[in-house]
């Protein structure tokens, strides 16, 4: 039954078994054995980056878009801690990532050797869990153990650590069954307990002022996570709002959507969590662009929370009624209860609520004033989103972090979970680019479209030669303002209008670096033509980087201002931002 | 909570801790592997969390599990944090609060150098004597002592060996269990 190989050829037979079709890597000396393997067969395609960074995110576009774990290969040493940034961003964001890195031979491990760092030290917090595997015995159970970890519970980043002598040495390979792992200690709760669901479908059917809080723990429950949120909305008539994490997971066209909430969320959102009097968090973590002033933060109502993970639970708001489990299961269950109850939306009893919220969306907080003279970002997000809806394509929209990212929360709109691709929780700038590519390997046929700055573009822009040699036609939308936007706006608020480093210099020509690439270059400056250009760049069947000459001193608003409760936003028509924070804001972020 | 705010200007708010600290022991069984310990006090120093005093060995070899006792200080709101933050851990079974849970019992040894002649000698033997503590080596101008005991009553023995010639001390640092028939 049980088979003799390598190591290496143990590592590809785990992941044909985990039913992995694709890998991101880069080759290096004590990887070669898995390289070697890899090279003779054909199961797993091998996706070969530019740098390691853009491997892991590569493979957090691909998770966050099927669904299923990404998967990273790196060497030892510099591979491996260059994947430490995409490991951070996957563990804050909850992304499932099998991390395989190679690492000197064991009897080298301490000795400085060459190429040799720490990486089960260095990845130790930055990881779900990691593993040094030091005996072959072991590599088949840690190999399997790992996808477990990764895909289950609050899903994020699991590293392996195989040495160069494991990678040669012979073994039996075998697959694990459950009872066989190791760690018998890790037993997620998925099922949500029933006194605590009643208790919340209680408190929902007496609530006036309600709101549905939605995140990321949504998407990553799978889409009939997201079915059951539509179910239960629809059954209560309660507004949603969602996180940048959780966009998709309800329909952006449907009427009780109110926008993301937050920072940069929508004036209706924010304003609805300063004054429900019942507030139903499910799969969010309380993140301070969230709250905003904790103490001031929704004061009048009683929460509750529905998350996997139980120290999300009352970590940074004290909750009334908490939910540990799958947000699938949860909602299934919530429907069922809510059914159980009653048969009847809460139309009547919560009417003058949603007159409220009229009036509230009636302010158009993501208003602003077109020219015709200078494209305004947000202007071009929304011809870009009236472009893509008549491809007939699945489109896919990735960003990079700054004003552009949150311009692409508030401008494009999302009916369907798992179509969008963003860097929320560690705020990662370059993530776009790599994770587009990561996107169209694992849908090929769809549109995919990386919302970038010009700054944040910069710093993965290799990975568009991944782009070229793979024929994945992604499209790079760079709003170009010359500013690092958001740092801009933030000294403009904060700092007395001075822009310490916060512009673009010496930026290259984008188009001719496209065409350095063997990608296509196209430039737009004027409103006029920003139609035709975006229909070009959606024609060509290939990489495209698209320069779009933006508005350069445009806010991203509205906005929570820092330190400030949600019910004091900063609206558009706000004439000097440099005015509204106070002398001691300053010390602070 | 947090009902005294700084006022400030950021997103950021720092926010006064109105909870009074308080010293809880926690017994955490956990698989024994390599790297069990950096996990747990990586936790400890990521979080910003304090550690008083920490113990680890295995217990259960066959079932490959070691208990961890860890006293740490902090506010009701951050213990329960530590405590669910301890309990994501992958090789962490179980986490107990032995503090809240109740009567427990804790022990600590340490051994104790102490140097002198003459008077002091005598004075020194009739002090251990009254703490039980077991001479363990001896020398014509040094004893070792080994003293078991709270830690309250190791830190009295060290303050009076202190002017008789203490040299110095080593600590084991915190074991506890529950009193009672039941197993954590």
């Amino acid at each position: 039954m049980a088979e003799k190989m390598t190591g290496a050829e143990m590592v590809i037979q785990a992941l044909t078994d985990q039913g992995v079709e694709h890998i991101f890597g880069y080759p290096g000396g004590a990887a070669l054995p898995i390289y070697d393997a890899l090279f003779q067969q054909e199961a797993v395609q091998h996706i070969l980056v530019r740098h390691e960074q853009g491997a892991t995110h590569m493979a957090e576009g691909y998770a966050r878009s099927t669904g299923k774990p990404g998967v990273v290969l790196v060497t030892s040493g510099p591979g491996a801690t260059n994947a430490v940034t995409g490991l951070t961003d996957a563990l804050m964001d909850s992304i499932p990532l099998v991390c395989i890195t190679a690492q000197v031979p064991t009897t080298l491990i301490g000795s400085d050797a060459f190429q040799e760092c720490d990486t089960v030290g260095i990845t130790r917090s930055c990881t779900k869990y990691n593993y040094l595997v030091k005996r072959v015995e072991d590599l088949p159970r840690i190999m399997h153990e790992a996808f477990r970890i990764a895909t289950t519970g609050r899903p994020g980043p699991v590293v392996i650590d195989i040495p160069k002598d494991v990678q040669f040495a012979l073994g039996e390979y075998y697959q694990p069954d459950h009872d066989t792992l190791r760690h018998q200690s890790y037993r997620p709760q998925v099922d949500g307990d029933a006194a605590a669901i009643e208790a919340a479908v209680d408190l929902m059917l007496r609530a006036e002022r309600p709101i549905f809080y939605t995140g990321g723990g949504v998407i990553n429950a799978g889409p009939e996570a997201s079915e059951h949120l539509r179910e239960l909305a629809e059954l209560t008539g309660f507004p949603v709002t969602s996180t940048l994490m959780g966009l998709g997971a309800f329909p952006a066209s449907h009427p009780q959507w109110m926008g993301m909430l937050g920072m940069h969320g929508t004036y209706e959102a924010n304003l609805a969590m300063h004054d429900c009097d019942v507030m139903i968090n499910i799969g969010a973590r309380f993140d301070d662009r969230i709250t905003g002033r904790v103490d001031a933060f929704s004061p009048n109502s009683r929460k509750i929370h529905v998350d996997i993970d139980p120290s999300s639970i009352n970590k940074v708001v004290r909750v009334d009624v908490p939910i540990i489990g799958d947000c699938e299961r949860v909602l299934a269950e919530m429907v069922r209860v809510w059914r159980s109850k009653t048969n009847q939306p809460r139309n009547e009893a919560i009417a003058p609520w949603w007159k409220e919220i009229e009036k509230w969306r009636a302010v158009n907080s993501l208003g602003y004033k077109n020219s015709d003279t200078v494209i305004k970002p947000q202007y071009a997000i929304e011809r870009l989103y009236e472009a893509t809806r008549k491809q007939g394509k699945d489109v896919f929209i990735t960003t990079e972090v700054g004003q552009h990212q949150m311009w692409a929360a508030q401008h494009f709109h999302f009916d369907k979970p798992n179509h969008w691709m963003t860097s929320g929780g560690l705020g990662t700038m370059g993530y776009g680019l790599p994770a587009a590519v990561g996107v169209q390997v694992a849908h090929p046929d769809a549109l995919v479209i990386d919302i970038a700055g010009e700054a944040s573009v910069q710093m993965t822009m290799q990975e568009l030669s991944t782009a070229v040699q793979y024929r994945l036609p992604i499209k790079i939308f760079i709003l170009n303002n010359e500013r690092m936007g958001m740092v801009r706006q933030w000294q403009d608020l904060l700092h007395g209008s001075r822009y310490a480093h916060s512009y673009s210099e010496s930026l290259p020509d984008f188009v001719k670096l496209a065409e350095a690439y063997g990608g296509k270059g196209i430039r737009c400056e004027n409103p006029a033509e920003l139609d035709a250009a975006i229909a070009e760049m959606l024609d060509y069947d290939g990489p495209v980087l698209f320069d779009v000459i933006v508005e350069k001193d445009e806010n991203c608003l509205p906005m929570i201002p820092s330190g400030k409760p949600h019910n004091e936003i900063i609206l558009p028509d706000t004439a000097n931002i440099g005015d509204i924070i106070d002398e001691k804001g300053r010390a602070l972020v | 909570m947090n009902a005294h705010l700084q006022p400030t200007g950021s997103a950021y708010f720092i926010t006064k801790e109105t909870q009074e600290i308080e010293r809880h022991t926690l017994s955490v069984l956990v698989d024994n592997e390599p790297g069990i310990l950096a996990r747990v006090v990586g936790l400890f120093s990521a979080r910003g969390y304090n550690i008083e005093s920490l113990t680890v060995s295995e217990t259960e070899h066959g079932r490959r599990l070691s208990r961890i006792t860890v006293v740490v200080i902090a506010t009701p709101k951050v213990l329960v944090q530590i405590k669910l933050q301890l309990e994501r851990l992958v090789p962490v079974h179980r986490v107990h609060d032995l503090t809240a849970e109740g009567a427990s019992l804790e022990r600590e040894l340490a051994l104790i150098k102490v140097a002198g002649a003459g008077d002091h000698r005598a004075e020194t033997l009739r002090l251990a004597d009254a703490f039980r503590a077991q001479i363990v080596d001896a020398s014509v101008e040094s004893f070792v002592f080994e003293v078991t005991g709270k830690p309250a009553k190791i830190d009295s023995f060290i303050a009076l060996m202190q002017p008789l010639g203490l040299v110095e001390v080593v600590r084991t640092g915190l074991a506890a269990i529950s009193r009672g028939p039941e197993s954590m």
